[in-house]
């Protein structure tokens, strides 16, 4: 079943080419379908109850040097792999409704990322991990670059090389760390890249602590986080945009989830040791991010980066080293993903109304479009997290792990809470209230683009009023995840960190 | 007096002798049948015959001629990549003005007297039989360098790579002469036994000669900073052969310098492994550095080729089974991305006026997807993107050297390969996110000082199966290695533990 889900866009990405031009947007957009009804279907024949690996592949690849191919589902990923499809589905039809130019090549490099995505989210080997992790960036490269827009005296191609050179430099320092991870651990001994062989038998504290760094700067940059978010505004505004709500939506997250599936269990002793680093990248990200998203005239670079201080929050909440922070960092990764996607299409559907990004030429759309404007209107109140949304839940749970966890940088976070209020309904207001400028087009969504952005609304109408469909299933593997670093006096364990969250959420 | 000749296995110096009779069969045949042209077609058989002749002794070992020379995997699979670039070559070369220029049968003689000297240097483990080799290599290459007559450039490239080539030459055999004086022996094993107690270091005249020899070994594989001749040469000599240059050359020295200082001077490792370390560093960064803002493709592929052979270094270094698994399985990749990329540049070199310039393949995915996807895939090889050898090559490399304890090295390799982004993403860019200016066939050339030296203009070279065939035949390999590579890595492992 995962080999199915994994591989199905692929396939379905190079019998595209074959096809005359004017299907290959439907047969793609059908690929997406297909491999959403397998995630779904993975989803269904999911245990919820058990914390192990479920629906494994278990293969030797290259036995000369130790790499298997081993994939397997649990609670860490079975809702990053739903939610990638489900946003695949959406961009590739949203594409596949406007004429693309080149539109064999661009749908097989949607597809393309599509696979390479899922493989890193159910990579079991930490080798074919960092290859899946690597792989993403090849068919993002050719979409940025070659369908991508010049601003401002960036090409696209400059921009697109920005974020390559940017996260590759993290990538290829996480290679040399995997290697050394595995050769280190190995004793000697047959060397084995399976993530279960190397939890069994970690490394040193001293490695540890440089392997950690390698890691962490792969997935940092991939957030992105503060500091390391150079390549960002560039690549944002270069990007076409059904390729960028994937990338925002679903790549971003695979630096976080990196974190806990590898990083955690991996190098237990240098995350306990650099907790409080990481929770001080994560506080700048969330500050700086929030700060720059009010500033941001273009309604790309409000997204942008907004996602950096929403990446934060779900950073901080895997660093809490808490039961109940990880379970919040892995809801709110869903739901940023199913917020920020949406956003990217209404930005799309708004640019080819307005002619431009920039939101003050923007305005005056929600009389005009009252379906488009209640949707958008969801999305927005879901960004700022409003009482009764999923995201509500989401940071709530980080902010608890948090306040557990250091106090100190819980109340520096919520701040963040505050100011996701200021961006959005900001971003909200700019495009759809005010008076309508000259030259704008204020109609209403069309049908089809209304097929495209409704399920993605209704799926956060939906983790609204049901969150517990995603805590359910990622508490075992979380508590796995995060036990396994936390055998320390200074944590606290966590069945009591349960118990707690349950207290809490029966008051509120 | 009496003397006693040596017992001649003639099984295991059959690939040589086929090589020779080769060779005189191609001249004589042009000699006397000039107007036959079956240079191609004889040179090929050649090297079918001599690649059959090797894979007939694959897995055995044995010392050839008194043990001048050694016949095992590694200097089977080494020869093999020489043979099969050679093979390239001679495709390529087909309506390639040089060829034609030089005379069909002397082009093809001299190209496969290059690789006699190749499988010479493969499996020399003697002094005399390793400088024997590398004078047959070389020498045919400095002629070929210049092959392309009415090209001032490539008169150049050849005054140049022999100017610079006798300097390494002359430096490697001052270091062997050291080397006899110091230990009373040419045979590597020999020079080695002889070392003493206090190691090298405590012995001025061997080290003196190691340093050189390693110092002209170091000018033939084009290691920093003995790598000054590389693009200036690539770029000038016929691009068939730069191709064969850039990728057989290094194969052949890498043998050798594996055989001397892995094998024979494995004793002293830790002496001589800092100093390797730190050209192989060097060596990374300068080529790496030098790649960026080339706009002669072949001048690019020369810099990333000083760049790439580094890395491989790296795996010499380490003097483990898994270092040189690493090097031999590198090669191979690295001959598939490198000659996939040459056969490219042949296509655009005669299709455009714009000679081996950047701009040559700018729009090409959008036009001719067959030249512009083995180009790409070759330049997401040679910088190492998953799915393809390169990435399988540089994961053995790093692994070997973080075995090996290098593991700074490893993250020299790491940072090499991302500046290495910079200009290998940079061809891919022009390829796939620029509108192609469409160039009329015959049009004036756009380089200066071309005009009159410019080679008739082919619009159809590029759709040539010669030329086509081969880089997808290349670039398929690179895809299929970098998703099923336990082929390739058997065939490494079968060279490594050949010399443990």
């Amino acid at each position: 079943m995962t080999n199915s889900v994994l591989w199905t866009p692929l396939i379905f990405g190079l019998v595209g080419l074959f096809l005359p031009r004017r299907l290959s947007g439907w047969w793609a957009t059908l690929g997406t379908l297909v491999t959403l009804g397998l995630a779904i279907a993975l989803l269904a024949g999911f245990d919820s109850g058990a914390s192990g690996l479920q629906d494994t592949v278990d293969v030797s690849w290259i036995p000369g040097l130790g790499v298997d191919y081993s994939l397997g589902i649990d609670g860490l990923n079975i809702f990053l792999v739903l939610l990638t499809a489900v946003l695949w589905a959406g961009a590739t039809a949203f594409a596949a409704f406007r004429e693309q130019e080149r539109p064999h090549l661009f749908f097989l490099m949607m597809l393309l990322g599509e696979t390479a995505t899922l493989g890193s989210f159910l990579a079991q080997d930490l080798l074919l991990f960092v290859l899946f992790f690597d792989l993403m960036l090849v068919p993002f490269y050719f979409l940025f670059g070659a369908w991508g827009t010049d601003r401002d005296g960036v090409t696209a191609s400059v921009a697109t090389l920005k974020m390559i050179v940017y996260t590759l430099i993290g990538s290829l320092l996480m290679l040399v760390g995997a290697i050394a991870t595995a050769i280190i651990s190995a004793h000697g001994g047959h060397v084995s890249f399976s993530l279960a062989t190397l939890a069994e038998h970690p490394l040193g504290e001293g490695s540890q602590r440089w392997v950690f760094w390698f890691f962490a700067a792969a997935f940092l940059v991939k957030m992105p986080a503060f500091l390391l978010h150079g390549w960002m505004p560039d690549a944002y505004r270069a990007a076409p945009l059904p390729a960028l709500a994937v990338f925002s939506g679903v790549l971003a997250k695979v630096g976080a989830y990196g974190f806990l599936r590898i990083v955690l269990p991996l190098f237990p002793a240098a995350t306990i040791q650099f907790q409080e680093v990481v929770l001080l990248i994560a506080l700048a990200s969330i500050l700086y991010g929030s700060v720059m998203a009010f500033t941001q005239t273009d309604v790309r670079l409000v997204a942008g980066y907004s996602s950096v201080a929403q990446l934060g929050f779900v950073t901080a909440g895997i660093f809490a080293l808490r039961a109940d922070g990880a379970d919040g960092a892995i809801l709110q990764m869903v739901n940023h993903g199913l917020v920020v996607a949406p956003l990217f299409i209404v930005i799309a559907i708004l640019a080819e109304r307005s002619g431009s990004e920039d939101m003050r030429e923007m305005g005056g759309m929600a009389m005009r479009a009252p379906v488009l404007a209640t949707l958008f209107l969801i999305v927005t109140l879901a960004t700022l997290a409003m009482p009764g949304s999923a995201n509500f839940i989401g940071e709530f749970y980080i902010l608890n792990g948090l306040f557990q966890a250091k106090i100190v940088f819980a109340i520096v976070a919520i701040s963040g809470v505050a100011m996701s209020a200021y961006y959005a309904l900001r971003l909200y207001q700019r495009t759809m209230h005010n008076r309508k400028p000259d030259g704008l087009e204020s109609r209403e969504i069309g049908l089809r683009d209304g097929l495209v952005l409704a399920p993605l609304v209704l799926c956060i109408l939906g983790l609204a009023f049901y969150p517990q469909l995603i805590l359910k299933r990622t508490d075992p593997a979380v508590e796995r995840a995060v036990v396994s670093t936390c055998r320390t006096p200074n944590c606290v364990t966590p069945e009591i960190a349960k118990q707690l969250v349950t207290a809490e959420t029966v008051n509120q | 007096v009496s003397f006693n000749a040596p017992h001649l296995d003639y099984a295991g110096l059959a690939p040589v002798i086929a090589l020779t009779v080769g060779i005189c069969v191609v001249l004589m045949t042009a000699v006397f049948d000039r107007a036959k042209r079956s240079g191609p077609e004889l040179a090929l058989l050649t090297l079918a015959a001599t690649a059959a002749l090797l894979l007939g002794q694959w897995g055995d070992s044995k010392d050839l001629i008194s043990g001048a020379l050694r016949l095992d995997d590694l200097a089977i699979s080494i020869s093999l990549i020489a043979i099969f670039s050679a093979a390239f070559a001679v495709f390529l070369s087909v309506r390639e003005p040089a060829a034609e220029q030089a005379g069909g049968g002397e082009y093809h003689a001299l190209l496969l007297g290059s690789v006699l000297g190749m499988v010479l240097l493969a499996e020399a483990q003697n002094l005399v039989t390793f400088f024997v080799g590398i004078e047959t290599l070389s020498i045919p290459l400095y002629i070929l360098c210049a092959t392309n007559m009415r090209r001032g450039r490539s008169l150049e490239a050849g005054l140049k790579y022999l100017i610079v080539g006798s300097l390494g030459s002359a430096t490697l055999l001052y270091g062997m002469a050291f080397l006899y004086g110091g230990s009373g022996s040419t045979d590597f094993a020999r020079i080695a036994a002889g070392i003493g107690s206090e190691g090298v270091l405590g012995d001025p005249l061997v080290l003196v000669g190691i340093g050189l020899t390693a110092v002209g070994l170091a000018f033939k594989t084009s290691i920093a900073p003995f790598h000054q001749w590389t693009p200036d040469v690539y770029e000038g000599a016929p691009t068939p052969v730069t191709g064969f240059m850039a990728v057989a050359t290094k194969a052949a020295a890498f043998a050798v310098f594996v055989r001397f200082f892995d094998v024979a001077l494995a004793p002293q490792a830790g002496e001589w492994q800092p100093a390797l370390a730190v050209l192989a560093a060097t060596t990374i960064v300068i080529g790496n550095v030098g790649a960026l803002g080339q706009d002669s493709l072949k001048r690019l592929l020369g810099y990333s080729g000083v760049a790439q052979a580094g890395y491989i270094l790296g795996g010499l270094v380490v003097a483990t089974e898994a270092g040189i698994d690493a090097l031999v399985f590198y090669l191979a990749a690295y001959a598939f991305m490198n000659l996939g990329a040459f056969a490219v540049v042949v296509a655009r070199e005669r299709e455009t006026s714009y000679g081996d310039d950047i701009r040559s393949v700018q729009g090409l995915g959008r036009k001719r997807p067959l030249l512009a996807w083995p180009l790409t895939i070759s330049m997401l090889g040679l910088a190492g993107l998953p799915a393809t050898a390169g990435f399988i090559g540089k994961l053995y490399l790093i692994e070997a050297l973080v075995e090996g304890d290098y593991t700074w090295l490893a993250v020299f390799i790491a940072v090499g390969t991302m500046i290495s982004l910079a200009y290998y993403l940079r061809v891919v860019a022009a390829m796939w996110m620029r509108p192609g200016g469409e160039i009329a066939p015959g049009a004036t050339p756009a380089i200066a000082g071309a005009s009159p030296e410019a080679d008739p203009i082919d619009p159809q070279a590029g759709r040539r199966l010669h030329v086509v065939a081969p880089a997808l035949l290349a670039a398929a390999a690179v895809v299929f290695f970098g998703i099923i590579p336990q082929p390739l890595v058997d065939f490494a492992q079968h060279a490594g533990s050949a010399l443990f």
